[in-house]
This record gives structure tokens, C-alpha cells and sequence, in this order.
């Protein structure tokens, strides 16, 4: 059995982000970009299922900028079999939507035949948390977002769910697009005999257009602005003036 | 135009605020529909229909909200709508995206603010930044970040109608963990008070809990706090947990680190007890404690208990 797991370039999760002046966007140019920390979390997932024997090949997948070869090498040096990457734009400003990213993910899907699909839930940078549930929409497959857990049973997979309530466990039926949450797992680091093995491993370069799909966006971003911000309130000296500070704001 | 608002349901009853703050925030969009997804969908219903400024109530009995049947139900009655809407919950955030890919048109997730019937603001980089979109596509598929909105009124008596279910046999319910708790809900309560790795265990935990009842609020967590199991994973605040804007937030042991943030830097009043002066998170606090929080929370408690 097969998995595949589509992996985004991403600004680093510890990087302060910069709203241009001019209202446009984020400033991305000389910044740290890395592997979207949830999709980590699912090329790690699909390396213990392969551990455990339960598939054979993990391909993971990129859209975007040519640059996001290197998301790719940082996933074939934790352990993935193969890479594909599907350019769709040159300028790193340019966010391919969720919509256009699972019609393409389709589309090599439609190719590669795999069982599985694991996901990132969410990418940090647009926050959409859309991607997993769209593609599984457009495959007729079922779905299983927020995965803390997941077991693979014959041509069906428990997964345990977050949920606002907790925690809820469904069985979906294979093939499946799960999505995964922090607690799946702890993503390793790749090793360095790994990073040097992962420079032969195979990585074919696709375009959107060679696929035939129209990624241009249905939401045109009218301005991107900085949100309002709060600056330090006073630091008190004891617990006695905290508590009558809030009783004179009414809180307590 | 005419909104469908699929309706938030928690063990089978109405999550009331959830749907009526989002109701509240679409309600200039057009005349609005409720759906109500439910095994037992009749009680919570009923309940709806008391939301003023709802045309109708539609049920569709569909057990435990899966993403696959709820998103064939109301895609077969989407075309009467121009807006298909819900809070951006976990139920929310699951089935959206699923409807706006059947009708072949984006999703736009955690709405801050309704600019009109095209666009909207949504915080991007966890909050960082704010985005004013627009959309081209002819159905509108919108999530609400609810935190932002007041609630709409009651006094209302809409129409309940049953809509046609569409089941699916893609997936099935197995169980929920969930806990049932007296205290408010996380994300409506006035009060929260939250602790993270300073808290150090679950047993400890226990301090948090003691000062969030005597406020009579909720209790939530840091990420590093419920990865470290000192917290169930439905309390994390922050950009992948629950976005929360109560009347008082108090951060106990928790650092402040912008996921976090962006979970909570829209609470009216926030107060921060850490150890380390440095701590980021006494930035956005009102009022600040540079104390050791085993000595300084359980003292408050006293306090505030008087
Ligand atoms: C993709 C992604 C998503 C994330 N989403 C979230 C999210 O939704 N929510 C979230 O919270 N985090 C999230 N994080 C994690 C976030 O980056 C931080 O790691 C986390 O918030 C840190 O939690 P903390 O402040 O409890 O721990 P730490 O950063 O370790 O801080 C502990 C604090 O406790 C203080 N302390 C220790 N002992 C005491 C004591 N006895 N008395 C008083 N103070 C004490 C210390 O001074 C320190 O400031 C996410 C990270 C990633 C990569
Ligand atoms: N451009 C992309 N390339 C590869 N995978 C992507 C891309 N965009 C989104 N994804 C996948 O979809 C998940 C959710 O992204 P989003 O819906 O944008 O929040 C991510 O965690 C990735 O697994």
C-alpha cells in the first residue's frame, strides 16, 4: 500500500512575521522558510506505518515554488521514498489556495493510486485548515481531520480525532485522506548519512500547466494589514495589589 | 440573498453560543436559514427556532456530525443559498472546506469581521496579520471566528422543517472521549485562567483548577502543558487550539510564545504570573506578576474567595 503526503514550504514557525508597509502582503524575502510543522508531523506518521509494515512506499509532494525541492529533500532525508514537485508559480508571495492545491494533488493522485493520504490539518502560514478535507471532497474518499491516532486495520483505519469536546474516534473506509494534529507523533530529525542518501532519491519536477489546472485564485486579497496590537499594561508587586487592581477593573 | 447556517450541536443539544454569535455576525447577509445536524436533531431544533431573525429551521438526522454526510445534505439544498455558514469550530472547520470543494469555491476560514457579502478579515500567521479577502465565486463558504461577535437575540419562533439526510457509509462514529465538566465552556466563559509547563504536572494542575472556580471561569492550557499531559487536549489555547477573548485571562507558567498568543491577545483584561521577568507574555499583559505561580496562584484564590 501506498501513501502519499503533500508537504508545504512554509515561513519557520519561529520567524516574527512582518507586515509590508505597503499593505500587500508579508515580507518573505530573506526569510527562514522550513517544512509546515504539521506536515512534519505526517511524513513521520507515514515513516512508522512503513516501519510497522502496514505500506510500502511514502511519496510526498510539494506545490508551490521551485525552492520547495529543498521542503521535499527534508522529507526524503526523514525517511520518504520518492518526491514530486508541481510548480505553480515563481514568486514566493503568491499562496497557491487550498482549492487549486487539492485539484493538483488530485491529479497525481489519479496517477500514483495511493491508499492514503496524510496531510498537514492546518498550514501556518494562511491558517486555512482546508486542504485534506477539499482533496477528500474531490476524490469521493473519506475523511479523517485532527488525527491524534491513527491504526490501520485491513481496508479501514481507526482514527482517534481532537475535537472541541475532547477526543472522537471514527473508522473510515481506505482510501482516506487523514489530517494530522500536534499529537500524532514527535517528528525525528533527519540524520546526516540520511540528508546524503536523500540527494539520490528520486524527485520528478511537474508544473500545474503540465497538469492542466487552472490555479489562479478565487479570493483576491484586497489588503493585508498588521492586527491591532497591545503594548504592556504595569507589573504589580504582590498578589494583594493584582487582586484589587482587577476588583477596581470590575473582574473580580 | 439567504444564508444557511449550519448550526453547532454538542452532545445532541444546541451549542448555543457558538450559533448564535455566529448567526449574529451573518445576520446582515440575508435571511437565514438553520441546519440542524443530528442523530436526534428535534430538541436542538426546537431551540434554534427561538433565535430571532431566523426564517427557517431545517433538520437532517445525521448521527455525530460526519463530514461526509453533513457536506452531501447541504450541498443537495445549496443552490438556494449565497452563503453556506458555521462557527469556525472543529465541527465547523471539518465540513466547510469539504461543501466549498463539492461546489467547486474556495472556503474562507475563521472570519474576524463581515465587510459585506463578498468580503471578509481573517488573521493569517497566527494573528500576525490581517487579510481582507474577496471572493469571486458565486457560493460564499465562511467560517466564523466567534470570539468577536455578541451574541444574537432570542424571542424568536422560525419554522422547522425536515430536510432530505444524506448518509454516508464512507465512515462511521466509534466513540467520543469527551468530559463533561460544571465549569463554563472555554470558549464563552469571562473568565480563564490557564496554565503551561511552569504548571509542571497534572497534580498541579489542580492549583490552576482551584483558582478558575473560585472566578467561576474556565480552564485552559498551553500547548507544551497538554503535549506534557498535565491537560486534556480540548483546553489548549492558541492558534491550533481554541481562540478565546473572555472578560479576564490569567497566564500562569506560560510563556507567551505567539501560537499561544494568538489564541488569547484579544481577551479584554489579561494578567500573567510568571517567574522569569523576560517572559514575552508579559508584553500584552495588563497587569503582570514576576512571582514562583505555586505561591502566587493559590494566594490569589484566597483572595479573590475573600
Ligand atoms: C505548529 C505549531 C502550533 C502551535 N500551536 C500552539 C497553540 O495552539 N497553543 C500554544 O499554547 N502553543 C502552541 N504551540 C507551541 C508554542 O510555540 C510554545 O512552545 C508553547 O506555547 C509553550 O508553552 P508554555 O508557555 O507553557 O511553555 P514554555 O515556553 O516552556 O514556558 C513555561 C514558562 O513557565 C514559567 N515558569 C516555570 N516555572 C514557573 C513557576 N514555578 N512559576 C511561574 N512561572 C514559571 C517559565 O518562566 C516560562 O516562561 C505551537 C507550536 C507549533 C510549532
Ligand atoms: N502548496 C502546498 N503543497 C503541498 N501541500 C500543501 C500545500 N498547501 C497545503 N498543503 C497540505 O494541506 C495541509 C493543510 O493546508 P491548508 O489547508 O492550507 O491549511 C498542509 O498541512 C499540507 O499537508
Amino acid at each position: 500500500m501506498k501513501v502519499l503526503v503533500p508537504v508545504k514550504r512554509v515561513i519557520d514557525y519561529n520567524v516574527k512575521v512582518r507586515v509590508k508597509a505597503d499593505g500587500t502582503g508579508v515580507d518573505l524575502a530573506n526569510v527562514k522558510m522550513s517544512m509546515n510543522p504539521f506536515d512534519e508531523i505526517a511524513v513521520e506518521e507515514a515513516i512508522r506505518l512503513k516501519e510497522a509494515g502496514k505500506i510500502d512506499e511514502i511519496v510526498v509532494v510539494s506545490i508551490g515554488v521551485e525552492k520547495s525541492q529543498e521542503t521535499l529533500r527534508t522529507a526524503l532525508a526523514m525517511g520518504a521514498d520518492r518526491a514530486i514537485l508541481v510548480t505553480a508559480t515563481d514568486d514566493v508571495h503568491n499562496d497557491i489556495e487550498p482549492l487549486a492545491v487539492a485539484k493538483i494533488l488530485k491529479a497525481i493522485i489519479d496517477e500514483e493510486q495511493p491508499s492514503l493520504v496524510l496531510a498537514g490539518k492546518q498550514a501556518i502560514d494562511n491558517d486555512m485548515n482546508a486542504t485534506g478535507q477539499m482533496l477528500s471532497a474531490l476524490l469521493g474518499w473519506s475523511q479523517a481531520t485532527n488525527a491524534s491516532e491513527i491504526a490501520i486495520a485491513g481496508d479501514s483505519a481507526q482514527v482517534t480525532r481532537e475535537v472541541d469536546g475532547g477526543l472522537q474516534v471514527i473508522k473510515v473506509t481506505l482510501p482516506a485522506v487523514i489530517t494530522a494534529d500536534l499529537r500524532l507523533n514527535e517528528p525525528r530529525y533527519a540524520s546526516l548519512p540520511n540528508i546524503m542518501k536523500a540527494k539520490k532519491k528520486q524527485l520528478d519536477i511537474k508544473s500545474a500547466a503540465d497538469l492542466g489546472i487552472d490555479v489562479s485564485p478565487r479570493l483576491e486579497i484586497i489588503k493585508t494589514s498588521e492586527p491591532s496590537t497591545r503594548s504592556a499594561g504595569v507589573i504589580v508587586e504582590s498578589v494583594e495589589e493584582l487582586v484589587s487592581k482587577l476588583k477596581e477593573a470590575g473582574v473580580v | 440573498m439567504a444564508v444557511l447556517l449550519i448550526a453547532e450541536i454538542s452532545a445532541g443539544a444546541l451549542a448555543m453560543d457558538a450559533t448564535a454569535k455566529t448567526l449574529s455576525a451573518v445576520s446582515s447577509l440575508g435571511d437565514v436559514d438553520i441546519l440542524v445536524c443530528d442523530a436526534n436533531p428535534d430538541a436542538a431544533a426546537k431551540e434554534a427556532a427561538t433565535l430571532k431573525n431566523v426564517k427557517n429551521v431545517l433538520t437532517a438526522k445525521i448521527g455525530n456530525g460526519l463530514a461526509e454526510g453533513v457536506a452531501d445534505t447541504v450541498v443537495a439544498i445549496a443552490s438556494g443559498y449565497s452563503h453556506i455558514v458555521a462557527p469556525a469550530t472543529a465541527a465547523g472547520k471539518n465540513v466547510l472546506p469539504r461543501i466549498a470543494a463539492l461546489l467547486d469555491v474556495m472556503v474562507i476560514t475563521d472570519v474576524s469581521a463581515v465587510v459585506d457579502a463578498d468580503t471578509f478579515e481573517r488573521p493569517i500567521y497566527a494573528g500576525n496579520a490581517i487579510q481582507t479577502v474577496k471572493t469571486k465565486d458565486a457560493t460564499k463558504v465562511v467560517s466564523i471566528r466567534t470570539s468577536g461577535f455578541d451574541l444574537a437575540e432570542t424571542g424568536g419562533s422560525a419554522a422547522v422543517k425536515a430536510a432530505d439526510a444524506k448518509e454516508s457509509a464512507l465512515s462511521s462514529f466509534v466513540e467520543d472521549r469527551v468530559q463533561s465538566s460544571d465549569r463554563p465552556e472555554l470558549t464563552s466563559a469571562g473568565v480563564v485562567v490557564s496554565g503551561g509547563r511552569g504548571v509542571g504536572s497534572e497534580e498541579d494542575f489542580a492549583i490552576i483548577e482551584g483558582l478558575a472556580d473560585a472566578l467561576g471561569g474556565a480552564v485552559g492550557a498551553s500547548r507544551a502543558a497538554v503535549d506534557s499531559g498535565y491537560a486534556p487536549n480540548d483546553w489548549q489555547v492558541g492558534q491550533t487550539g481554541k481562540v478565546v477573548a473572555p472578560d479576564l485571562y490569567v497566564a500562569c507558567g506560560i510563556s507567551g510564545a505567539i501560537q499561544h498568543l494568538a489564541g488569547m491577545k484579544d481577551s479584554k483584561i489579561i494578567v500573567a504570573i510568571n517567574k522569569d521577568a523576560e517572559a514575552p507574555i508579559f508584553q500584552v499583559a495588563d497587569f503582570g506578576l514576576v512571582a514562583d505561580l505555586f505561591d502566587a496562584v493559590p494566594e490569589m484564590t484566597k483572595l479573590v474567595k475573600g
